[in-house]
């Protein structure tokens, strides 16, 4: 018999495996025995609160921090000089020298690696043109974001980490930043993420994995995730059109939640004749989706940003 | 190669830009140079020291005589030198045919000798030795310049070291395939050559302002200035090794420089300090440059004279960069 390895058998490999990965701060367990594998090509998005473990997992992954105990494999071996070439990080907190102005700082990275990204494409796809004389210190936060990720970039790596990229930024600058990663994602660069925000999970990311006091509590497609958690709709009726005795009467299930009445419901369409029944009035009534962050509440009954 | 040539030629444009900081080091010792040439444009010495051949020969009335200092010495050249160049008031030999030596060019030299006679040393055997005063200025510029050195190397890598490890650059730096032996090798470059370029700019300047004395070869002077920030340099990466706080950073540099600064010879010589704190001095960096770039340009000193305290320079670099490579650490 002849046994043929067709192309798809290098895809199964995955590009980065985290096996039984312990992180130990004195008492302090970071990470405990966490394990995932992140394919080729994907964003990949790591969600939590705060403390979660979140970023003590990821620098791990990228070979700044050693892990307690478990192992990180990258396409399929240990780290080694290869992975510094290929992969691209952008950390949580960054300060870069002063007194060198954007095209400096971005020069010396570029320098720092064999096969680099062409200049002028980088500085398009990261939309540094008009800052390039600019001294790093006189950058506001997004544009220091996006210089941040076009040192990330520089190097044209197979893999781009982004810890928090957004925290800190106002609702206009994080909606840039993820055009870029958009961008990125279509280059079919593989991104690992870490977010406190759902939205940008959602909005981002194929996979995730949500991880809470160092190990995972939930992992796949946000949708999937979603889907499998919550199989209902959510009504929404001010609290005084919609009373609590009329919702308990009504057999509902609901919460109560600043003013609204959150139904509930795996049949829209009944819910609704119930109500128009009862007589009450539908002319503010909302339609909600379930959120990701719905999804954290109902898995460890904490919200996100505690 | 490449990665090295990256991070020196930015952390050159750094330096030069922060302007703050260039000023520091560039006009700090000219503050000094001319603060001192004011301050001892008179000489107001008032403690005579007698260089004694033959110590154990204490018991006449000369030397327990107020405002005169006995210096035993061993070697009669040694002393006879240090009285050359005005270190010494007098030499004093007090064997059986006691003499002394006086330098004629020397006021003091003039009026320790009617101290002399007036206290029974009446019959003693004179001679002369000749040669110009070393004034202070003169004294003092090699350790105004070994100063300089120690401060811009120590802080300029120790202190920048750890503000880099702070900000969080160092971490990013480590995310690259910049290893960290270029990393230090590329510091330590764009410190030596800011080091050489600013003491040559103080040396010239001071050839204007002042006129001072340079009995030896400006090469040997520059070599023993850039061996003395090697050694510094590597001193400072020792101390910025590991920490992350800039305010004990400070406090280390400040601990190591200050003992320095007070016991290497920079400001008065240790002749006549207690044996115990000549011994110390010379476990000091500075102590060896400052004897050495002394003796170059006060006494026309060459290299064999001063390979004394070039090998102890370079082998306390050789141990400070193995130390200081060795426990690096990025974060």
């Amino acid at each position: 018999m002849i046994v043929v390895i067709l192309p798809e058998n290098e895809k199964m490999t995955p590009l980065i495996e985290i096996k039984n990965l312990v992180k130990h701060y004195g008492d302090v367990h970071a990470v405990n025995d966490l394990s995932l594998s992140i394919p080729k090509g994907i964003c990949f998005g790591l969600l939590g609160p705060n403390g979660a473990g979140k970023s003590t997992t990821i620098e791990i992954t990228e070979g700044i921090l050693t892990p307690t105990a478990g192992e990180i494999l990258y396409k399929g071996m240990p780290l080694g000089e290869n992975f510094r070439e290929e992969a691209g990080i952008q950390f949580q907190a960054t300060s870069l020298q002063e007194f060198l102005t954007v095209r400096e700082t971005l020069k010396m990275f570029h320098d720092l690696y064999q096969k680099t990204m062409p200049w002028e494409e980088l500085i398009e796809l990261c939309d540094l043109e008009e800052l390039l004389d600019r001294d790093n210190k006189h950058l506001s936060g997004g544009q220091r974001q996006r210089l941040l990720l076009a040192l990330a970039l520089v190097n044209d790596p197979e893999v781009v980490f982004l810890d928090e990229p957004t925290t800190g930024l106002d609702p206009q600058a994080r909606r840039n930043f993820w055009d870029l990663v958009k961008l990125i994602r279509a280059r079919n660069k593989t991104i690992v993420l870490t977010t406190h925000y759902m939205d940008e999970a959602y909005e981002l990311c194929d996979e995730i994995v949500i991880v809470d006091k160092g190990k995972i509590i939930a992992q796949g497609t946000p949708q999937s995730l979603l889907k499998n958690h919550f199989g209902d709709t959510i009504l929404q009726l001010p609290d005084d059109i919609l009373t609590d005795e009329l919702a308990k009467s009504l057999g509902f299930r609901y919460v109560t939640r600043n003013n609204w009445v959150e139904v509930q419901t795996t049949d829209a369409h009944t819910t609704i004749q119930q109500l128009l029944a009862a007589n009450i009035s539908l002319s503010q009534l909302r339609l909600r989706e379930w959120s990701l962050e719905d999804l954290f509440i109902a898995l460890t009954g904490k919200h996100l940003r505690q | 190669m490449k990665r090295f040539i990256a991070v020196l030629k930015a952390r050159n444009l750094e330096f030069i830009r922060d302007k703050s900081a260039l000023a520091w080091t560039l006009f700090m010792p000219f503050f000094l140079i001319i603060g001192f040439a004011v301050i001892f444009s008179g000489d107001d010495k008032t403690i005579y020291k007698v260089g004694l051949l033959n110590p154990d020969q204490q018991n006449i009335e000369f030397l327990t005589t107020k405002y005169i200092q006995p210096i035993p010495f061993n070697d009669e050249q040694l002393a006879l030198k240090k009285l050359k160049h005005h270190k010494l008031d007098m030499v004093l030999n007090l064997s059986t045919q006691p003499m002394y030596w006086i330098n004629s060019s020397s006021p003091n030299g003039y009026l320790v000798e009617r101290i002399l006679w007036g206290t029974g040393g009446k019959t003693f055997h004179k001679q002369q030795v000749a040669g110009k005063e070393i004034g202070y200025v003169d004294w003092v510029l090699p350790g105004i310049l070994s100063f300089n050195i120690m401060f811009g190397c120590l802080f300029g890598v120790g202190y920048v070291i750890v503000r880099y490890r702070k900000s969080g650059f160092l971490k990013r730096l480590k995310a690259t395939p910049l290893k960290a032996v270029e990393f230090l090798l590329a510091q330590m470059t764009s410190r030596l050559i800011l080091m050489m370029a600013i003491t040559i700019i103080v040396l010239s300047g001071s050839a204007i302002i002042i006129d001072y004395t340079m009995q030896g070869s400006y090469w040997l002077l520059l070599f023993v200035f850039l061996l003395g920030s090697i050694c510094m340099i590597s001193l400072g990466l020792i101390v910025a090794a590991r920490i992350t706080s800039e305010e004990l950073a400070g406090g280390l540099l400040n601990l190591a420089t200050w003992p320095m600064m007070v016991l290497s010879g920079v400001w008065f010589s240790l002749e006549g300090a207690h044996p115990f704190i000549q011994k110390l001095a010379l476990v000091l960096p500075l102590t060896h440059i400052v004897d050495a770039s002394r003796a170059v340009m006060t006494e026309g000193a060459g290299l064999a004279e001063i390979s004394g305290n070039l090998m102890v320079l370079a082998g306390m670099s050789i141990i400070f960069l193995f130390i200081g490579a060795r426990i690096f650490r990025w974060d």
